[in-house]
């Protein structure tokens, strides 16, 4: 497969979703827009090379799921599980993204210009998520590492059983799950919370959010193995 | 797993694709339910009322029934086939129909009684029963449809959805009640009468219990966040108006988008990536435990 640095086009009213995927999953370096998505599932799946996708249109479920270096965009909305076990690179979906969005990603960035429903962030184990709208319910639930970041408010039963992921939360919150809690914004949070804020290109300031956390009560936390996580 | 698609027309200039741009939806989500599918498609009342019905044998003398509505309703019954689904329009009674038919009928199941409503269903794949029951050629001001995966009870014809127990009311359903049981024989002693043992059902009969008790419809829906169990998202039609819900967990997805020519809900926003002007449309998750309800009587 031969790849260029020019835009290519792929057009999903005449080719085959696995042909697109393929295509996208062999380019080493390149920028690539996807036309017609439709609503498709799967699109741009397990890339694994520093490539730029725009999908131009509304994705359906797992959309740039499994994640490494690519930089994918949808310019719509997102279905179920967007950037869903994401390892690197930056997914950003401009509109709304559904339910389990960048579920047990373990790094990169997912940046949702909209809202997001139920289980945002569910299982993250180390992946950023900021999310310029509002979060639905039980978000981060379980969730190990990474950070998330919302500039709206969070559904009911956010962070519960959670482990060591931090939450960052501008408006209001329905509810806290349980063993999370309300926790201190010191100087290193708000430096880190600033600096995923301009990663993310939105306008707010640190000062403005407040910050979850795990209570540490409901799993064996250890504070001499706090390099771990 | 079940895919369920509802598309309510806001201006009269699109009534004429109403089938079509249904089973273009339904086809979208075949691969969510490819053991079944039904629709519901509500027209202009002209003063009769229709009975839906369906031949579980295939050999029903659709005739002979006719003759007997006329003489139980004491009025003129006109009787439509097409396979094995039969539509029976009378000036009479609908609802004494439908009591008759299922007391007396046992070959014959009664999908649906209203003076807009018309229902019909099939196993196989869903685009061969939308061929079949003849679903793109029809027109209409909304419809429901589904496909099924099913779950909580056999595939069968009389298992496919829509449900519908209560005048023009109907709802497909993806998802399961843990409680059917219970509220079904609850519904029995209110009056309510059932003709399957699906969950789904159960649904539809507790909707025509609460709007014959006086309910509207977002009252009724309210009455079912409250006692229904399990998961589910409803798109909910009567005879003038269209409804969306989801349990208040909202496992099973649902999107709406809206222009002003049309609302459309279904499970997946690729049912309603074809639909004309989408690219202009608002496009939203529903949020569980909210009820969304449209209608033309306001």
């Amino acid at each position: 497969m031969t790849t260029t640095l020019a835009n290519t086009g792929l057009d999903l009213a005449t080719m085959d979703r696995r042909a697109v995927n393929q295509t996208l999953q062999e380019a080493e370096r390149g920028d690539f827009t996807v036309l017609n998505p439709g609503g498709a599932h799967a699109l741009a799946c397990g890339l694994k090379s520093p490539i730029d996708v725009t999908i131009k249109g509304h994705a359906g479920y797992y959309c740039a799921g499994m994640n490494q270096e690519a930089a994918v965009t949808v310019e719509g909305n997102a279905g179920t599980g967007v950037a869903e076990n994401m390892m690197s690179g930056t997914v950003r979906v401009t509109g709304d993204a559904s339910q389990s969005a960048g579920a047990t990603g373990h790094g990169g960035l997912l940046v949702i210009e909209g809202n997001t429903s139920a289980r945002c962030g569910i299982s993250m184990k180390g992946i950023d998520i900021v999310v310029g709208g509002s979060i639905g319910h039980m978000s981060a639930f379980m969730g190990q590492a990474g950070r998330l970041v919302v500039l709206g408010d969070a559904g009911a039963d956010l962070g519960d059983s959670i482990y060591e992921a931090r939450l960052y939360v501008r408006g209001k919150v329905a509810s806290l799950g349980a063993d999370c809690i309300e926790k201190e914004m010191q100087g290193e949070h708000r430096a880190e919370l600033a600096e995923l804020l301009a990663r993310a290109g939105m306008d707010a300031g640190a000062d403005e959010f407040r910050r979850y956390g795990s209570a540490r009560k409901l799993y064996h936390f250890h504070i001499d193995n706090i390099g771990a996580y | 797993m079940c895919g369920i698609v509802g598309l309510y027309l806001k201006t009269p200039d699109l009534e004429p694709e109403l089938g079509r741009l249904t089973a273009l939806m339904l086809h979208e989500m075949s691969s969510r339910g490819p053991d079944s599918a039904g629709f519901a498609v509500y027209g202009a009342a002209n003063g009769v009322t229709k009975v839906s019905t369906l031949s579980r044998t295939g050999a029903t003398d659709w005739k002979h029934l006719e003759h007997q509505l006329e003489h139980v309703l004491g009025a003129d019954v006109a009787v439509e086939t097409l396979s094995d689904h039969a539509i029976f329009s009378t000036t009479g009674n609908g609802q004494t129909a439908r009591n008759w038919l299922i007391e007396n009928a046992p070959d014959v199941s009664v999908l649906a009684v209203g003076s807009s409503i018309e229902l019909f269903k099939g196993i196989g794949d869903p685009d061969a029963v939308a061929e079949r029951l003849r679903l793109a050629g029809r027109t209409g001001t909304h419809a429901v449809a589904h496909t099924r995966m099913a779950t909580e009870s056999a595939v069968t014809t009389e298992g496919s959805h829509p449900f519908s127990t209560g005048a023009d009311t109907c709802l497909v359903h993806n998802g399961s009640l843990s409680n059917h049981n219970r509220l079904r024989e609850n519904l029995r002693k209110r009056g309510e009468t059932f003709q399957t043992e699906n969950d789904s059902e159960v649904a539809a009969g507790y909707l025509a219990w609460r709007m014959r008790e006086g309910d509207t419809i977002e009252a009724a829906i309210e009455g079912a966040l409250r006692d229904f169990d399990g998961f589910y998202t409803f798109a909910i039609g009567t005879r003038d108006g269209f409804a969306v819900v989801r349990d208040p967990i909202a496992c099973k997805p649902a999107v709406i988008a809206e222009t002003d020519d049309w609302v459309a809900m279904s499970s997946e926003f690729r049912a309603i990536a074809r639909l004309p002007g989408v690219e202009h449309a608002e496009i939203w998750e529903p949020e569980p435990g909210r009820i969304y309800s449209w209608s033309h009587a306001a």
